[in-house]
């Protein structure tokens, strides 16, 4: 079925925005970000993949080979850094946050009620 | 807002942005007939026109170099306003701190996994225009090298050993190097991040031109940057479980 890794992307999305919406944890929401994020890693991959293509790596396979897409797979290594990254920023925020209000949970934490 | 009425509007909220998101995807190329034209394009010239097999790679430090030296510093960015944010306000001094690890075993398996991680991580970087990896992917095993320590042996042996100071230079040190390879280029009179160098043997580690330095010092700034954010946040929890419960 063609359609199934598009449909995978919607729901991996909307999961981790459920995750995101329903969490009484900062540090279960930053792991929702990421589930979020891994929506567009299997995004980029389906646009970039070809039928009875292999890795773009012509180290050990002759260049008449057929391929996927290089360029979404750099995209993906790029996306993957900017989510490491946001993980990071989001959990040291979620280290004050428990610092200063001694919860993680966003519904005991007065500015973040709503 | 109460929980049921917030999850309620995800509810329909998310029906909403469902259907949209299916939509839309649906009208994409169908799975596996890439149309092409610009993956089909990179892959038959990255190895004529520069000589690395490893297309991606091609595509990350060559092709789109300058998009990934932004990236470069995104990172940089990050990891700094990490140790901004849990530095300013620590209050306990994390020197007079007793690690529990006793096990023999344990530090001994740990020891072994940091070497295999270092090989790795220098091999996986080294090779990163020929076989599947790079700066990126080898920064952080390198980085893991160090973790793999940092849990086995007592935090002032750590501390003795690896000079978490030194983590944020070479941070820097790979994030302006990148940037400083790029200017070099203007030296040889090529445009910015432009190769000025020979681009070496297919296949081989000098294949890739100047990209091998650009290269490198994205595996430092990505290994620094690393080693910053789990330093940093390493020690806010030993300050936190050990500093504190001492009083």
């Amino acid at each position: 079925m063609s359609v199934l890794p598009y449909l995978l992307v919607a729901w991996i999305f909307l999961f981790g925005l459920y995750g995101i919406v329903s969490s009484r944890n900062l540090i279960h929401i930053t792991v929702c970000v990421s589930v979020c994020q891994s929506a567009t890693y299997v995004l980029l991959l389906a646009i970039g993949y070809r039928k009875q293509g292999t890795a773009p790596v012509f180290a050990d396979v002759p260049s008449s080979r057929r391929v996927v897409d290089p360029v979404v797979q750099s995209l993906t290594l790029t996306d993957i850094v900017v989510a490491v990254a946001i993980s990071a920023l989001l959990l040291s925020l979620a280290l004050k946050v428990h610092d200063h209000y001694g919860s993680l949970d966003p519904s005991q934490v007065s500015e973040m009620k709503g | 807002m109460s929980r049921p009425l917030r999850l309620g509007l995800f509810v329909v909220g998310a029906a909403g942005l469902g259907m949209l998101l299916v939509a839309g995807l649906l009208d994409l190329p169908r799975f596996g007939d890439y149309p092409g034209p610009y993956g089909d394009l990179i892959a038959r010239l990255a190895v004529p026109q520069r000589h690395m097999v490893n297309t991606v790679t091609a595509v990350v430090f060559d092709y789109r170099g300058f998009d990934t030296m932004g990236e470069e510093l995104l990172l940089f960015a990050a990891a700094s306003s990490t140790a901004l944010l849990l530095r300013e306000t620590r209050e306990h001094d994390t020197d007079d701190l007793v690690a529990g690890v006793r096990s023999d075993a344990v530090r001994g398996l740990g020891a072994l996994a940091a070497i295999i991680a270092l090989v790795v991580g220098v091999d996986v970087v080294a090779h990163g225009f020929i076989t599947p990896g790079g700066g990126f992917q080898g920064g952080v095993v390198l980085a893991s090298a160090f973790a793999f320590l940092f849990l086995t042996i007592e935090y002032r042996a750590f501390v003795g050993l690896v000079p978490m100071v030194a983590a944020e230079p070479v941070e820097s040190f790979g994030a302006g190097g990148y940037v400083a390879v790029g200017l070099l280029s203007f030296a040889f009179g090529f445009s910015f991040l432009q190769n000025f160098m020979g681009l070496g043997v297919p296949g081989r580690l000098s294949a890739g031109g100047s990209a091998i330095f650009v290269n490198w010092c994205s595996a430092l700034a990505v290994c620094g940057g690393f080693l910053v954010i789990f330093g940093e946040t390493l020690q806010e929890n030993i300050a936190e479980r050990y500093g504190r419960s001492r009083r």
